[in-house]
């Protein structure tokens, strides 16, 4: 693939859940869960992009017992993942539940093949409005729900069991929007989102948030993620139409606090490599990818070992990149509610568009090189 | 003629003449005829010789007769002239005797009366000496001390002459008792408070003549006319609360020219001193007392600076703020000839500048306030009316916002004018020229303000969510700075240049902040904030559409027989926007007939194409998604959080757009009924029904409208929607 032409993948279902094959480290794949009513018609698709030619390989999953609303993939098995679903009760209420799933990969390219469900991850007894299962980012023992007010942490050894749970209280019955682990400091702490705070929790004492970021949007906050490579620093973003950079050490300010879409952003990721890049997408139906160079871990210029002078020329010209936007993806129609980096190649990307649009970009090859040589 | 030949035996008339050789030589070397001929020749040359030494003897013998007989006549004379002599001497002899004899006899009586006279002189001064220290007394109990001291001075040579004798010393010694008297008495009157400069003077005179050191004199004068200047100055600080022309006269006439006195009386004393006792004041001296004295005018010019700088302050009215400071500083002016080394018209044009700077700033900051006055006030008034009634007279809350700024600012820029008199005494001073016109009163004063009024627009932008003023403030705000955009900067600008004389004054244009530059500035303010106010209202009716939805459980809602309340409410808050709105902003040009009559025809119009919409939304054509992504392909990417312009439909679409974008993704989230989609379905005709009247470009509406229709048919786990008819009724009957 010479050129970085967008690949496009059409789901004929509506989508949001969309996660990269975590443990998949040679090959770039997604997880794609479908949102349709007609429950038992939802699919995962497990979506290849073949870095050769460019060509997608897909296979369709049945996942008949709901509209997903989010996934998870295992962050060591890449046959296992946790999809959030939607399904009705005999009563005809809908309800929000959990579940691990395992696939076989088949042959047959064309079949649509049955998963096999692991386990439930019952949260009914939290709360009905569950929004996501994260999992541990290293350990596919442990996953973290949230549900309403609550975040639930279990252990997934055996079955699926409750180890601590943590419940956020305030006026107005506040609920949580979203949640994630902090992949640093061992893992002690998981961040949830509400209306437009951001708090951390220590699971080692999980009664009262150990720190929070009162009215960090002015709206609803949408997504958050961590850079992996810099400790304390988290992004976030949301209806305001702002992403905003923090550190945590410090929270009555952002690091940097940019707009750049014209609608709300419904999703923010760090890429764990080359962390100055950001990517964002928004119900404006664009993506963008930012760079961040400025508050980065990548230190400004490389320090070369001696015996290379002949390069020195050449590194000394490098410039560190300018923060700001470095691609606008226009390749959707409709609203982007998801956008993943790929666990396998540092500079593909996924977003999703709810009209079940997959497009797979990457970071264009002038600022790769940049920030590779 | 060489000397050899000089020398030559063969020359007839030289020394060594050899006949013999000659003749040789002549028989040697003629022949005979030669020597016949030259023979004739020299006999005939001697005979011419001959004769003419006879001519000679004959001539001389008569003079050599006279001299004989002359000298015979005078030794007959002398012989005379010696008896004479003889005689006289012996006369003379007689007289010398003569008056030996009566010098003699007169010799003793000339003494004595040598002697009596000097005695008498000698009396005279002793009784001088001894009336002396009661003249004294008498002289400084009549307080004349002048004489006094004349007195003293003669006698005091005299004393310290005999000073060594008894009789004497008692007199010097009460002399010297009284002379100290004298100077403390002088002292004393010199360290009187209430002491009159010239009187000082007087003293100081007289203590030098009575050769007190000069050293400390000078420094002891000065220190006393410091402590009588600072006593002026008091005086003066006291009278600062008074008028400010008195306050100016006052220092003048009572501190400055005390000052004049004091340098002037302290040159004639210790500087300008006449040179007959130039042993005492050495050069040194000299420079030290000039220096000395002018640390002293510099002390004191600076404490009066200070104080008339602080009077000059605060002082409202300008006009006789200006006549003051002219006063001031025509007085300055004739102070310059008090020290050659300093320029106090200098410091006085710093001052009178400062004035100027502080009257700038006086004024700037008065009109800050009553902007922030007007602004409240503004913000009162609509508080109170919008809630009350709809567009609450915003037109006339925008006249009252600017016309008032306006004219307060052609005022304040008249009272400055006052500052460029021509006959005022600094007003020639280019330097005061330039500096009051340019950069206080255009740049500090008018583009001070102007920046002002951006700033204080601008900072109505932060903060997206729960604004503490109403929104119109912004409208308002915004439509304002567009004014000064199109008008009012211009007209102020101008003016100011005009009455001002800026461009002459102004060195290059970069020194002043040009018009474009402001423009812009209230272009992007103005903009700035409609966006704002666009952001601001937009989030409030998402707010209350997202509650609307986010709260209701769809799927447990009956059937649809009304209206929601909730949509009621965002129609009537976009009509109460679009009154506001109205009030200060057009609709596109050309358009304003869509709300006469005309406009009922393209409500219909429009019905018709909405129905026809709609078809593709019964059960039939459920794949209705298909339709919007025609639609979609067609139509341009809305941007939602865009700019608008500076209309009321633009404005207005805008707010709508944001509403029915939050009311779209707020369906997304939610899982509908049956009864819920058709919930929906109501709600979203009737938004039609009353909305499209409001935008642009009606196709905006109901591409959002049918997204929000279609997304909730896809959210519904019974897609079936009502019948258009029944919608109708529905939407009719509210």
């Amino acid at each position: 693939m010479e050129k970085d032409i967008p690949v496009i993948y059409g789901l004929e279902f509506q989508a949001r859940a969309l996660s990269a094959q975590i443990a998949e480290l040679d090959t770039v794949r997604f997880f794609v869960g479908t949102q349709s009513l007609k429950l038992n018609n939802n699919q995962v698709h497990l979506v290849e992009l073949n870095e050769e030619t460019g060509n997608l390989k897909t296979q369709i999953f049945q996942h008949p017992i709901g509209e997903i609303w989010s996934i998870q993939a295992s962050p060591t098995d890449p046959d296992k993942f946790i999809t959030c679903y939607n399904t009705l009760t005999n009563e005809g209420i809908c309800q929000m539940k959990g579940a691990i799933w395992k696939l076989f990969i088949s042959q047959e390219m064309n079949d649509i093949i049955p998963l096999e469900k692991l386990a439930d991850i019952d949260t009914t007894s939290y709360g009905n409005d569950l929004k996501n299962i994260a999992y541990h980012p290293i350990d596919n023992k442990k996953a973290v729900s949230v549900v309403d007010n609550n975040f639930v942490l279990w252990d997934l050894s055996y079955k699926p069991q409750v180890v601590t749970v943590g419940t956020l209280v305030g006026k107005g019955q506040p609920r949580f929007t979203s949640g994630k682990w902090n992949p640093h400091n061992t893992c002690n702490q998981f961040v949830t989102l509400n209306e437009n705070n951001v708090q951390g929790w220590d699971f080692r004492d999980p009664k009262e948030p150990a720190w929070s970021i009162i009215s960090a949007h002015s709206q609803i906050i949408r997504d958050l993620d961590f850079n992996t490579n810099r400790q304390y620093y988290l992004a976030t973003c949301g209806d305001d139409g702002y992403m905003k950079f923090w550190d945590i050490r410090n929270l009555s300010e952002p690091v940097m606090s940019k707009i750049e879409h014209s609608h709300w952003v419904w999703s923010i990721r760090i890429n764990h490599f080359h962390d100055q890049l950001v990517l964002t997408s928004s119900s404006d139906s664009r993506v963008i990818l930012s760079s961040i160079a400025s508050i980065s871990s990548e230190p400004f210029g490389h320090t070369i070992p001696l015996e290379e002078n002949v390069s020195i020329s050449e590194t000394c010209t490098k410039e560190r990149l300018e923060d700001g936007i470095i691609g606008k993806y226009e390749e959707h129609e409709d609203s982007v509610y998801a956008v993943e980096w790929s666990s396998a190649d540092p500079w593909t990307f996924a977003s999703l568009s709810y009209d079940g649009r997959l497009v797979l970009n990457k970071v264009p090859r002038k600022y790769k090189y940049q920030i590779l040589l | 003629m060489t000397l050899e030949s000089c020398n030559s035996p063969y020359d007839l008339n030289g020394q060594n003449f050899d006949a013999e050789i000659y003749l040789q030589k002549l028989f040697k070397d003629y022949n005979l005829k030669q020597i016949m001929d030259h023979e004739v020749e020299i006999i005939h040359d001697t005979q011419t010789l001959h004769s003419d030494m006879q001519t000679l003897v004959y001539e001389n013998y008569n003079k050599f007769i006279s001299a004989t007989d002359t000298v015979r006549k005078m030794k007959y004379d002398f012989n005379q002239m010696e008896e004479s002599m003889d005689m006289l001497a012996k006369n003379m002899d007689s007289i010398t005797s003569f008056s030996e004899q009566i010098s003699s006899t007169l010799q003793s009586s000339r003494h004595q009366i040598t002697r009596l006279s000097s005695v008498h002189s000698l009396l005279k001064k002793l009784q001088f000496l001894f009336k002396l220290p009661n003249k004294l007394k008498d002289r400084i109990k009549d307080e004349n001390y002048s004489q006094a001291v004349q007195d003293y001075i003669h006698a005091q040579r005299v004393l310290n002459q005999y000073g060594n004798m008894p009789s004497f010393q008692g007199i010097q010694k009460d002399c010297e008792e009284i002379v100290d008297e004298l100077k403390d008495k002088l002292r004393t009157q010199f360290h009187k408070r209430e002491a009159s400069t010239k009187l000082l003077a007087e003293s100081i005179d007289l203590l030098l003549q009575l050769k007190e050191p000069t050293d400390v004199l000078c420094a002891d004068f000065l220190i006393h006319a410091d402590i009588r200047l600072s006593e002026l100055l008091e005086n003066l600080k006291d009278m600062c609360e008074n008028d400010i022309i008195e306050f100016v006269d006052m220092g003048s006439s009572g501190f400055l020219s005390d000052l004049c006195l004091i340098v002037a009386s302290y040159n004639d004393m210790f500087v300008n001193r006449p040179p007959l006792d130039t042993n005492e004041f050495s050069d040194d001296f000299d420079t030290k007392a000039v220096s000395r004295l002018n640390t002293f005018i510099m002390n004191n010019m600076k404490k009066y600076f200070d104080l008339v700088k602080k009077r000059v302050e605060n002082v409202a009215d300008t006009v006789i703020l200006v006549r003051a400071l002219d006063r001031f500083y025509r007085r300055l002016q004739a102070m310059n000839v008090l020290s050659e080394d300093t320029d106090f018209s200098r410091t006085g044009t710093e001052i009178v500048i400062t004035a100027g700077r502080k009257q700038c700033r006086n004024h700037l900051s008065a009109l800050k306030q009553y902007l922030s006055e007007t602004l409240a006030k503004v913000r009162q008034t609509l508080a109170s009316k919008v809630s009350s009634n709809g567009d609450g007279g915003l037109a006339e809350l925008q006249a009252l916002l600017v016309m008032p700024t306006i004219e307060k600012i052609k005022g304040i820029l008249q009272d400055l004018l006052v500052f460029l008199q021509p006959e005022l005494s600094f007003g020639l001073k280019p330097q005061f020229l330039q500096r009051f016109c340019i950069d206080e009163v255009r740049e500090g004063l008018v583009i001070g303000f102007l920046h002002h009024l951006t700033a204080i627009a601008n900072g109505f932008c932060t903060g997206l969510d729960a604004p503490k003023f109403p929104p119109t403030l912004l409208l308002l705000l915004s439509k304002m700075c567009l004014e000064f955009k199109d008008s009012n900067v211009h007209y102020l600008l101008s003016s100011t240049d005009n009455l001002f004389n800026v461009d002459e004054y102004a060195s290059s244009k970069s020194d002043v902040t040009s018009e474009m530059e402001i423009c812009d500035n209230f272009q992007k303010a103005a903009q700035e904030l409609l966006n704002h106010f666009v952001r601001l209202q937009g989030l409030t009716v998402s707010q209350m559409l997202r509650k609307s939805i986010e709260t209701r459980d769809w799927l447990h809602t009956i059937e649809p027989r009304t209206v929601r309340a909730v949509m009621k409410r965002v129609v009537e808050d976009i009509t109460a926007i679009e009154l506001q709105v109205t009030a200060l902003y057009d609709d596109i040009d050309g358009q304003m007939d869509r709300s006469s009559d005309s406009s009922r025809k393209t409500h219909s119009v429009s019905r018709h194409q909405y129905r026809s919409n709609w078809s593709s939304f019964t059960p039939s054509h459920l794949d209705s998604s298909f339709v919007s992504s025609i639609h979609k392909l067609f139509s341009e990417r809305i941007e939602i959080f865009s700019s608008v312009q500076f209309n009321k439909m633009s404005i207005l679409t805008g707010i709508i757009k944001i509403s029915l974008k939050t009311y779209l993704e707020c369906v997304r989230l939610r899982t509908f009924s049956k009864f819920g989609l058709q919930q929906i379905q109501v709600d979203t005709h009737y938004l039609q029904l009353y909305l499209w009247r409001f935008v642009s470009d009606e196709n905006l509406v109901h591409f959002l409208l049918d997204e929000i229709l279609s997304s909730a048919v896809h959210r519904c786990l019974e897609p079936i929607l009502m019948e258009p008819s029944v919608v109708d009724i529905i939407c009719e009957r509210n």
